[in-house]
């Protein structure tokens, strides 16, 4: 690598370097880098370091890590992202519409064309597109390439910086001032100044460097790595060791093998309790909004045991269960065990349990059962035998019963409406009369029917929804985030503030620079040189360009 | 508890009152060109009332708690008066770091608007879902209002920015953005003063339309404009609609806000005509000359300042808040839920700003013209989603 000389001090530096790291001499050579030729100020970004992007351009590798080391480049990556992520607002996402809907149908229905569009460009699910998610990597890498190309020469230059400087950089600060004669008195004022002000000084033959804040410049590079912890955490989720997502619903009273867990945790659906305000003398105080409102849910909740299965190693033996913890499940307040947590997500109030029906003579007003049966509806038996000579076989059944078209289907398997089709085979008969029973339904087939069969009774429980989680990103993603907080606090809470005093004859030359908040910086110097003859410095930029 | 509430309601209206007062006392301070003691009286005045208005409504909030059973940000109303009195404070904290009275001419009547605007909604107390009942309602809520109070001071500072430095001797596109922004700022007077009219006034029609197929009803407080697609008013001895809202609308509600809007623009067009006429120039040339002593760099600087602020307090407060709760109460951390899409927009707006903000050419007029952007979205994620588009966040 070719190394740059510095013609006032004699440092060198590493090629492309704007301004010597050591006295800060502009090279000259290298102006152009940082657009300094056309301007009384210099470019002070990052102290005028030699960046590989800014000095190489040859390669096929240069020209990749210099499109993805630009600011510009990055900041257009964001606003296509921000963009797209508005987009995908316009109409909801498909995990967002109804779940028995078909979405190619659905989004042309509810939005005619342009949710027809929507759909047909794969908005519907946006943010799982394969261009969207390279979008999110495009900004993963240029934060990366960004960050080194960076950090690395602004750290060298920082480290070399020394107390003298030259004069031509100087002058070309944004604040500046000279000040002809500077007494004794007036010098120890203004370094006890800076001092009390918590400015570290560094002196080199009268030259004077008072620095603070430098920690702040590693703000930026800090919460970067922070970002890209977070971005690895949120790629992780697609292992499946990683992250697991699933769900399950447990009726009152039925214990169950959790998914996902090989059969090792089994959980007790105790009870499932739903409140309501409006019972009690203290939600009297929303009386008003729940008037106009309606009812408003108070609690969901599900008192659970949750068991570990001792016998879970051996294939195909009865599960040993013991008890591993109980409590209850309410929504913000998840159960967690080993890694696990269920959280309360859904309910179903009042699931038929079992349904009892009689079967009576059609013309019979009385309807005096001559035989009845019990259906388990969660696992039905599909024959009975009964009294008085009588059989019945379910031909049909449909758990969630409802008419489509005429045609009778279910719309979820599980026992919500239940309905079924018999067959009823009369004493000594071979030829069954077909029978229609549901909930307030009960249709002869054939019109011809003899006897007919007539709900009895039923119970019902109520189930749970649990959505089970385990999600070892979690730690990731949360390192991430305070890595990231804790960056972007250091980068824009505390600010880099030099101050540079050149002796000069019987003067002083005053120039000063700060990343951010020059207001604040201003603040600084004109107490350090209160109570003295040291000119304020001037802010060199408002007679230069707005 | 009657007491209390109502006590809650009267602290909220004084603070409303000591804000505008307040923004009076600023303005006297602007025309003052004396520069002596009396006028350090003044800035002294100005700002005392202002921090008296913050704390009357510090005690309308803790008051409202207490009634209530939890932090009073749980709808609209809690909410966005909670985000006019995080505005108040962000002010009071910049203004100690710049004592800059324009800032408080410009913020406090935006923090009064907000404060306004929330109160044309529904202000019973009323009962937290149970997704809601968590410590992190009042964690996750206020740094995220803190945060975009914050970045809405470099808002206010972008504006008085761009009305002092947009050359107003000639008509330009500029000239016309920024007659934009004013007229909305009107218009949401508009919805303020339309709403209020027709409450003291108790106005109500109802129409009868079919939505998914189910004959539903809806209350329209304000006269019909637009009536709701197909629908027949039942209400006698009110007028009927000038025009149905189109049947895209979506959601039970769509038409009634659709015709709050008109009302609103419409009001917005009234008051911005008749400004016009009085001040016969441009809102923006009539304020100009109010501005002439400020220092353009020092606002640039503080629009820049307040996103430097703002921003990690809305990064805590809207991201990693808002998914550690997400986490707890609907078992993931993010679910691009709209509200949740629109902070992340947001954030990667001022992520966008504050990286420009490193490049040459990027201060100044085009900085504040991003921080009213930024403004623009973030009341656009504070209520249009809430309004507009249905989903988790939809508590109002």
């Amino acid at each position: 690598m070719n190394k740059v000389t510095c013609d006032a001090c004699g440092h060198i530096n590493p090629e492309g370097t704007v301004l010597c790291a050591s006295c800060g001499k502009p090279i000259d050579k290298n102006q152009h880098i940082d657009g300094n030729e056309n301007s009384n100020l210099l470019n002070m970004r990052y102290d005028g370091t030699a960046r590989r992007s800014q000095t190489y351009n040859k390669t096929i590798v240069d020209k990749v890590w210099n499109f993805f080391s630009s600011v510009k480049v990055g900041v257009t990556l964001i606003v296509i992202t921000l963009v797209a992520s508005a987009v995908g607002t316009i109409l909801p996402q498909e995990m967002y519409i109804p779940p028995n809907v078909q979405p190619s149908v659905h989004y042309k229905d509810q939005y005619g064309l342009i949710g027809q569009i929507y759909y047909q460009l794969g908005f519907h699910n946006l943010y799982s597109s394969w261009w969207y998610m390279t979008l999110l990597a495009l900004i993963g890498i240029s934060i990366v390439i960004a960050s080194i190309d960076r950090v690395v020469p602004l750290y060298r230059a920082l480290k070399n910086q020394r107390a003298r400087r030259h004069e031509s950089f100087l002058q070309r600060q944004r604040y500046f001032s000279k000040t002809e004669v500077v007494t004794e008195e007036d010098k120890a004022k203004v370094l006890a100044s800076l001092k009390k002000l918590r400015y570290n000084i560094t002196e080199e033959n009268g030259h004077l460097m008072a620095e603070k804040g430098r920690f702040s410049r590693w703000g930026p590079y800090v919460n970067h790595v922070g970002l890209i912890i977070f971005l690895i955490g949120a790629l992780l989720r697609f292992l499946p060791f990683m992250y697991i997502d699933d769900f399950v619903w447990v009726r009152e009273g039925e214990t169950k093998a959790i998914p996902q867990t090989n059969g090792e945790y089994f959980i007790e659906n105790k009870d499932f309790i739903l409140e309501t305000y409006g019972d009690s003398e203290e939600d009297q105080r929303f009386a008003e909004a729940l008037e106009r409102q309606g009812p408003v849910a108070k609690n969901f909740q599900t008192d659970a045991i949750i068991y570990k299965n001792d016998g879970a190693e051996v294939v195909g033996s009865e599960p040993d269960l013991k008890v591993l913890k109980e409590g209850s499940i309410q929504v913000n307040h998840p159960i967690k065990f080993d890694g696990f947590a269920l959280y309360q997500s859904s309910y179903q109030l009042n699931e038929f349990e079992s349904m009892s029906f009689k079967i009576h003579e059609v013309n019979d007003e009385e309807e005096l059962a001559l035989a009845s049966f019990t259906v388990d509806l969660t696992n039905p038996a599909y024959e009975y035998e009964l009294d008085n000579g009588f059989r019945v076989k379910i031909d049909q059944y449909f758990p969630d019963y409802y008419l489509d078209d005429g045609e009778p289907r279910s719309e979820t398997k599980y026992p919500r409406n239940p309905a079924f089709v018999f067959f009823v085979y009369p004493p000594n008969q071979e030829e069954p009369e077909v029978s229609f029973a549901g909930i307030g339904r009960n249709i002869d087939a054939s019109g011809q029917n003899q006897y007919k069969i007539g709900l009895q009774g039923f119970d019902v429980r109520d189930v749970t929804g649990l959505s089970v989680r385990r999600d070892y990103t979690l730690p990731i993603l949360g390192l991430g985030g305070i890595i990231f907080m804790i960056g972007v606090v250091q980068g824009m809470y505390w600010y880099h503030r030099r101050v540079w005093i050149h002796p000069k004859e019987n003067g002083w030359w005053i120039a000063a620079h700060t990343n951010k908040n020059w207001f604040g910086l201003k603040k600084d110097i004109e107490k350090a040189i209160q109570n003295t003859n040291i000119t304020m410095v001037k802010d060199q930029q408002d007679n230069n360009e707005k | 508890m009657e007491d209390l509430i109502s006590l809650s309601s009267n602290f909220l209206y004084l603070a409303f009152i000591m804000y505008l007062l307040a923004t009076f006392f600023f303005a006297a301070t602007i025309r003052d060109k004396r520069g002596d003691k009396k006028s350090k009286t003044l800035n002294v005045i100005s700002i005392s009332i202002t921090i008296i208005g913050f704390l009357a409504q510090t005690g309308y909030f803790i008051t409202r708690w207490i009634a209530s059973g939890h932090a009073p940000v749980s709808n609209l109303f809690e909410f966005t008066t909670f985000f006019g009195m995080m505005l108040v404070f962000a002010f009071i904290i910049i203004y100690f770091i710049y004592r800059l009275n324009i800032l408080g001419l410009f913020t406090l009547p935006v923090a009064l608007l907000i404060i306004a605007y929330g109160s044309m909604f529904p202000r019973e107390i009323s009962p937290l879902v149970p997704s809601l009942k968590s410590h992190w309602l009042y964690i996750h809520v206020t740094t995220v209002s803190l945060g975009e109070a914050i970045l809405a001071v470099s808002f206010a500072a972008g504006l008085i920015y761009l009305i002092k430095e947009i050359d107003q001797t000639k008509s330009s596109k500029r000239t016309t953005w920024l007659e934009v922004i004013i007229y909305t700022i009107f218009s949401t007077v508009g919805f303020v003063i339309v709403v209020s009219v027709y409450n003291a006034m108790d106005y109500s029609a109802t129409f009868e339309f079919t939505f998914n197929n189910e004959v539903t009803t809806v209350d329209y407080h304000l006269p019909p404009i637009a009536g709701p697609n197909d629908g027949t008013l039942l209400t006698e001895d009110r007028m009927d609609e000038i025009f149905q809202a189109p049947a895209w609308m979506q959601g039970v509600n769509a038409a009634r806000k659709f015709n709050t809007l008109i009302w609103s623009l419409l009001a917005g067009l009234v008051i911005y005509v008749l400004a016009r006429m009085i001040l016969r120039k441009r809102i923006a040339a009539a304020i100009q000359p109010l501005l002439d002593r400020t220092n353009s760099d020092l606002i640039d600087e503080i629009s820049y300042r307040a996103v430097t602020i703002g921003f990690p307090v809305f990064t805590l407060g809207g991201l990693i808040f808002a998914m550690i709760w997400a986490q707890q109460a609907w078992d993931r951390f993010w679910g691009w839920d709209p509200k949740e899409v629109w902070a992340l927009i947001t954030w990667f707006f001022y992520a966008a700003f504050l990286h420009l903000r490193l490049s040459r050419g990027w201060h100044g007029e085009k900085s504040a013209w991003l921080a009213v952007i930024g403004f623009v979205i973030i009341m656009f994620n504070l209520i249009a989603v809430n309004l507009i588009i249905a989903g988790l966040h939809s508590y109002a």
